[in-house]
């Protein structure tokens, strides 16, 4: 079976109380691409690497940031046909909400909604977890939210936070430039500074993404012509 | 017969100014024989909602339950009050989930919403939402309960007029019909508190 005694099933407890595959599944985040994101003061910032393998793959058809409401949306960390898995079913639980009760899902109750189903993917048979962390975004009642929700289901609500290949670097970064009194454009230029100082050859319009959500509680990804404006901004 | 008419009942909900009432009859009988006087069909959700149950009485007392639980699950999922609009809404989708085996009630919901904003909606046993500004009617004596609201109520009532208009409307209202009536109970929602009232109508 598995190389270690307990890594053959996923729902068995190693004996210092670790699951395994839950720890695989954070390592498999760490090996994925960058994302981070910022809370301002009146919206909140995502924004992620979009590296290719190559350059032949066409990259205006590569899309990292979903929208899930339209003032919710989510990037991810990880393995990418993981995260589509995660954004299909908090769409589905978003619309079920709204049939329900005619309403728009809180922000909170959406990344509640996924992270019960990564937890439940870290216990059923025949699974395995998801190899995604996701950073949720949206803006509602409560005012502007950013959550990080990580495979084994657990959820958390930050100022500001980063996964992925560069996380520590990123966070450090993030913990030296956050101020509470933070507004969105200047959140935005915090981001890309984050990104650009973890990146890896040129920064680009075309090789990151960026989303934001403000007052408006309109979620949306910037063209890659927004992003090139920001970028000559930071430098 | 119409299995909606087998308890008899009458419910009106009324907008005031910052506040909102809520009434019903209070008779409970089996067609034309009447067994209880004191059978509220009224039920509370939260400080600043009530739900009102009109038609066949078993039905209200499940759908009330129902409720009751689903508030009761929206309160810990969502650490707060359901406001009246969503809870409208709400009520319409559980109804509808009988499309083809309804409950035999037509509900009234009544509240105050964010800033005191008074929240009215009705719908038939299926769930097709009608929300309103002014009033709101139910039960076996429709017709003259309508005609009652139309001719007496004004716009912007504090809660004592607010009360007194809906009371007159409910006394009068059920007078006319033999399923409904046996005094009534009144509750007003203010921002501050609700005051319900009982009140004696006409005992024959």
């Amino acid at each position: 079976m598995g190389e270690s005694q307990y890594s053959f099933s996923l729902t068995t407890f190693s004996p210092s109380g670790k699951l395994v595959q839950i720890e695989y599944a954070l390592n498999a985040v760490s090996a994925g691409a960058t994302s981070l994101g910022i809370k301002a003061t009146n919206g909140v910032v995502i924004a992620t690497e979009k590296k290719l393998r190559t350059t032949l793959v066409d990259e205006t058809t590569v899309q990292k940031i979903s929208l899930l409401t339209p003032n919710v949306g989510v990037a991810y960390s990880g393995m990418g046909p993981d995260s589509r898995v995660l954004v299909r079913k908090a769409r589905k639980s978003a619309q079920a909400y709204y049939r329900l009760y005619k309403e728009s899902i809180p922000v909170a109750q959406l990344v509640r909604e996924t992270a019960a189903v990564m937890q439940e993917f870290t216990q059923s048979g025949g699974v395995r977890p998801f190899g995604v962390s996701l950073l949720m975004a949206g803006y509602d009642e409560n005012g502007p939210q950013l959550y990080q929700i990580d495979p084994s289901g657990s959820y958390f609500a930050w100022k500001a936070s980063a996964i992925g290949k560069n996380m520590t670097n990123a966070k450090t970064f993030l913990e030296k430039r956050y101020s509470d009194d933070m507004e969105l454009e200047d959140a935005i230029h915090t981001a890309l500074l984050t990104l650009k100082e973890g990146f890896e050859g040129q920064i680009s319009g075309e090789n990151i993404e960026v989303a934001v959500v403000g007052e408006d509680g309109k979620f949306r990804v910037l063209t890659p012509a927004e992003v090139s404006d920001y970028l000559e901004e930071v430098e | 017969m119409s299995i909606f008419e087998y308890n008899g009942s009458a419910i009106i909900g009324m907008a005031g100014k910052e506040c909102v009432a809520i009434g019903s009859d209070l008779r409970f009988g089996v067609q034309f024989q009447t067994l209880a006087t004191d059978y509220q069909k009224i039920y509370r959700i939260h400080d600043k909602l009530y739900l009102g149950l009109a038609g066949l009485g078993t039905d209200a007392q499940t759908l009330a339950a129902r409720f009751k639980f689903k508030h009761n699950m929206y309160k810990l999922r969502e650490e707060r009050d359901i406001r009246p609009s969503t809870f409208g809404q709400l009520v319409s989708s559980t109804l509808y989930e009988k499309r083809f085996g309804p409950y035999f009630c037509s509900p009234v919901v009544a509240g105050l919403d964010k800033d005191n904003v008074p929240y009215l909606c009705g719908m038939d046993t299926i769930g097709a939402i009608e929300t309103a500004k002014d009033f709101m009617v139910a039960g076996t004596a429709p017709d003259s309960l309508y005609g009652m609201c139309e001719s007496m109520f004004r716009p912007d009532l504090e809660p004592e007029e607010l009360f007194e208009v809906l009371s007159q409307c409910l006394l009068a209202g059920t007078d006319r019909d033999a399923l409904s009536g046996w005094g009534a109970i009144v509750h007003v929602i203010t921002k501050d508190k609700t005051n319900s009232r009982t009140l004696k109508g006409r005992m024959d």
